[in-house]
């Protein structure tokens, strides 16, 4: 959490002391929105490695049932990959509105 | 004592679930696009619609690629099929940033239709299709088409 805060607090420290508000508004927009999108797809990475990687061991210990772990394995990296979709849409929110 | 072969000698022959599933998801995408076209027609109008549209189109072109990519490292091996996994994901996010970029000045986007398709529609989509999904060793993809009951009156041939 501290390196959290410490990470906001460097990014304020990067706005100008001649930038206006609405300057020191968009630098600080642009960075939390890269930090959001940043953090939001370390998650589902994660996830997804270790469902994959699940996946695959399953499937060499039985080969006869790998349609089965691949169907499942699909569903599970496209639910996954929605929590990396909310963090990209906070992103073009953040970003760009 | 389970034994555990090779993941890279471990292949998915024949017609690839992971790729019938998107393209289900693809086909059920035709039904919910009117519905979500209304729903932005009435709060931000043409705009809101163009948006809507491209959203959904992200959203169908992420799962056919996904399912494709699932097929074809399939073939070679469970291995190659797990990196396939893994870096696809890594593409289609950096594939659905490039599409966004690209139109980001355009007229037409309206971002917040635009974000809301976008998470709105991959989750109901993926829902939708659980109720379809069979995953049995018979049927490891969708479920089996219905078939008619031989054994009811109406379905008995004339003898």
């Amino acid at each position: 959490m501290s390196a959290l805060t410490n990470a906001a607090a460097e990014i304020l420290a990067q706005v100008p002391a001649e930038a206006t508000a609405d300057e020191a508004k968009a630098i600080a927009g642009a960075s939390g929105a890269g930090m959001a999108y940043g953090l939001a797809a370390i998650g589902p990475g994660i996830g997804i490695g270790y469902l994959v990687g699940q996946a695959v061991q399953a499937m060499a210990r039985q080969p006869e049932s790998a349609g089965q772990v691949q169907t499942t394995m699909f569903l599970g990296i496209a639910f996954t990959e929605a929590l990396a979709l909310i963090g990209f849409v906070v992103f073009i929110l953040l970003k760009f509105v | 004592m389970s034994v555990t072969t090779d993941p890279a000698t471990v292949r998915l022959e024949g017609p690839s679930p992971a790729m019938a599933v998107a393209l289900d998801i693809a086909k059920r995408s035709v039904w919910l696009a009117p519905v979500a076209i209304l729903l932005s027609a009435a709060g931000w109008g043409i705009d809101g619609v163009l948006s809507t549209l491209y959203a959904i189109g992200i959203v169908v072109v992420n799962f056919l690629l996904a399912g494709w990519l699932l097929q074809v490292t399939g073939r070679i091996s469970a291995a190659a099929m797990g990196a396939g996994a893994m870096f696809g994901f890594l593409l289609r996010l950096g594939l659905i940033f490039l599409a966004v970029l690209l139109v980001k000045d355009a007229g037409w986007l309206e971002l917040v239709p635009f974000g809301i398709t976008l998470i709105a529609t991959h989750l109901v989509l993926l829902f939708w299709e659980l109720r379809h999904i069979s995953s049995s060793l018979a049927f490891p993809g969708l479920k089996p088409g219905e078939t008619p009951n031989p054994y009811l009156p109406e379905n008995q041939e004339p003898a």
